[in-house]
């Protein structure tokens, strides 16, 4: 199997799919964490940080995948920070991989927080007078109770991951084996003659994996909303 | 148990200032919406962060705004049980029956879990999930879930108002099993005057944030002001002893003030019980009547006259038979044409099949 793709073209698709995972795994506690402070917080620069997540939603994904490099980059604060702690952002998998995941955060964040605001808070009163401190009344009853929402943002940020490409280009650029992902792959041999076959080759996949992720995301929603409401 | 609660909360427009004392068994928190019940359970749960307050559980202090002491609610050890429920819809009810048992402190006495789950007939229920449950099983499982968590006191706000008639006859019955075999005491909220009179020992009554009225449940509901005027099955419950077969299908039972025949009791002489009477079954006699087929003819004294309901033609008439206290409901009519006042001599008649088997109940060593 296999030789329906070429080796490049296998590549960029295992790569996709490893940055778009590793990008969504990382964030997700992150995820959480921002959706319950939104949701929950009361707290000075609330909207700040609104803002902040919902930044890479608004600009334009280069002036993003920029802003990363300008921090990111080898000789920006950051990345000459972590340099020495052998984390390198860029021009590596991993830059591609933050990027991504900067550019999902909005949309876990937006979809996670919903189901948040929707968990009926009297459940954690009751679980409080069950004995059971703040730390296990979310274990047990909150996050069962957002796992719907947690579901369907994870899923939505695989998808955007994967097909993140202006931020991407921008700042870890175009290489071959460590940074291009699909789409970028696609759009390298769109510049070449005769890539074209190779491109809709890279199409079907990432139109395959795109419906298999929403697939999964219907039948697991569906599954938990069955189970609280009691089938 | 003790449990003594002092609380004053200000809302904005309106001032709760509550201070009693609950001395074990089901003490009844009785009043309005809006007369601040909730407010006090939920001081005592620590859900609610009073304005100022002291309450001590059996010498441990859960609050005291004085003394800068507030336990979170989770290390209170209070159950409660929700209006609406409030189980986890995402777990089965077995595993909601469970959930309090994962954070019970070592050394609280355990709960039996299979004595609770017969209590309350969940046995049939437990693989089910709350969506499943009618509103009455609902409860049930509350109520086991929180008994299961082994609280050293139980707090139930109105358990029964989001149940229709038909489902709150169902779920009495269990809570009257609970008063009577599960040795946790019980700060029942409610705004019915029937299952005030059914439950409680001991009654708080409140009215616009403040207690009016507290003691035993006896004395509290003999109070005409606190009596529903709507209400047509209102009633007194009077503990009596029983003296035994009376002949024709008869018991006889000792009141503090009298004796009372009733229809034939199962239970063995000289046990206790508790006996309702209607207020609408009383009837009030000046002179001492003749030739009546009313069974009982108690001597009496007018206590209290009501307010009636206004326009109403009936009014409750509070009357002192021996140490216990009687309500009898009459027409407007009648209390002009009897000339009855406070402190007046009088008969109260009481129809030995106006109380049913239903009205006659066992008296447990709780009561006491």
């Amino acid at each position: 199997m296999g030789d329906w793709l070429t080796p490049d073209e296998w590549t960029a698709v295992r790569l996709s799919v490893r940055v778009g995972l590793v990008a969504t795994l990382v964030s997700l506690p992150f995820g959480v964490a921002v959706a319950l402070l939104l949701a929950r917080g009361r707290f000075w620069g609330r909207e700040v940080l609104n803002g902040l997540v919902h930044l890479p939603l608004i600009l334009p994904p280069v002036v993003t995948g920029y802003l990363l490099l300008l921090a990111f980059g080898r000789k920006g604060p950051i990345g000459a920070f972590l340099e020495p702690f052998g984390i390198v952002f860029a021009f590596r998998w991993t830059g591609a991989a933050l990027a991504c995941g900067v550019m999902a955060f909005p949309l876990m964040v937006r979809s996670i927080r919903l189901s948040v605001e929707a968990v009926d808070r009297r459940l954690e009163e009751a679980a409080g007078t069950l004995g059971a401190p703040p730390v296990a009344t979310f274990a047990l009853v909150t996050l069962p109770l957002i796992l719907p929402g947690v579901v369907a943002g994870t899923i939505l940020a695989f998808a955007k991951a994967m097909g993140e490409f202006g931020a991407t280009i921008t700042f870890v650029s175009n290489i071959p084996g460590e940074t291009q992902t699909l789409p970028t792959a696609i759009y390298s041999l769109l510049q070449v003659p005769g890539g074209e076959t190779g491109a809709m080759r890279l199409t079907l996949v990432s139109i395959g994996i795109a419906l298999g992720a929403l697939v999964v995301s219907e039948l697991v929603g569906r599954r938990i909303a069955r189970r609280i409401a009691g089938g | 148990m003790s449990l003594a609660v002092t609380l004053s909360h200000d809302f904005g427009g309106f001032r709760l200032d509550a201070a009693f004392e609950a001395p074990g068994g089901v003490t009844a928190i009785f009043g309005r919406s809006g007369s601040g019940k909730t407010t006090i359970i939920n001081a005592i749960a620590g859900l609610l962060r009073p304005d100022a307050g002291r309450i001590v559980v059996d010498g441990t202090v859960l609050l005291d705004t004085a003394a800068a002491i507030f336990v979170p609610v989770h290390r209170r050890g209070v159950g409660y049980v929700f209006q609406e429920g409030r189980l986890f819809p995402h777990l089965t009810v077995r595993q909601n029956l469970g959930f309090g048992r994962w954070f019970a402190p070592r050394g609280t006495h355990p709960v039996d879990r299979r004595r609770i789950t017969a209590m309350l007939a969940l046995e049939p229920l437990l693989d089910r999930r709350p969506a499943r449950l009618s509103g009455g099983e609902k409860q049930r499982v509350a109520i086991g879930r929180a008994l299961l968590a082994a609280p050293r006191l139980l707090l139930m706000d109105e358990p029964l108002a989001a149940l229709d008639a038909a489902r709150k006859e169902e779920v009495l019955p269990y809570l009257e099993r609970l008063r009577d075999e599960v040795r946790v005491p019980i700060l029942y909220v409610s705004h019915a005057f029937a299952e005030v009179a059914r439950l409680a020992n001991t009654v708080v009554a409140l009215e616009a944030g403040r207690v009016v009225h507290a003691g035993p449940a006896a004395e509290v509901l003999a109070d005409p002001a606190l009596f529903p005027a709507s209400d047509e099955q209102a009633s007194v419950t009077l503990t009596a002893r029983h003296l035994g077969d009376a002949g024709d299908g008869l018991s006889e039972l000792a009141l503090s003030g009298g004796r009372l025949l009733v229809p034939a009791l199962a239970t063995p002489p000289g046990s206790r019980l508790r006996v309702r009477i209607r207020a609408r079954d009383i009837v009030i006699a000046t002179r001492r009547p003749e030739a009546i087929s009313a069974l009982n003819v108690l001597e009496a004294r007018v206590a209290r006259i009501g307010d009636g309901d206004g326009a109403g033609a009936s009014v409750e008439i509070a009357l002192e038979v021996g140490a216990d206290r009687l309500v009898a409901r009459i027409t407007r009519r009648s209390l002009g044409a009897l000339g009855l006042r406070p402190g007046l001599a009088c008969f109260a008649l009481i129809k030995s099949v106006a109380v049913g088997s239903g009205d006659l109940a066992a008296f447990t060593e709780r009561d006491a």
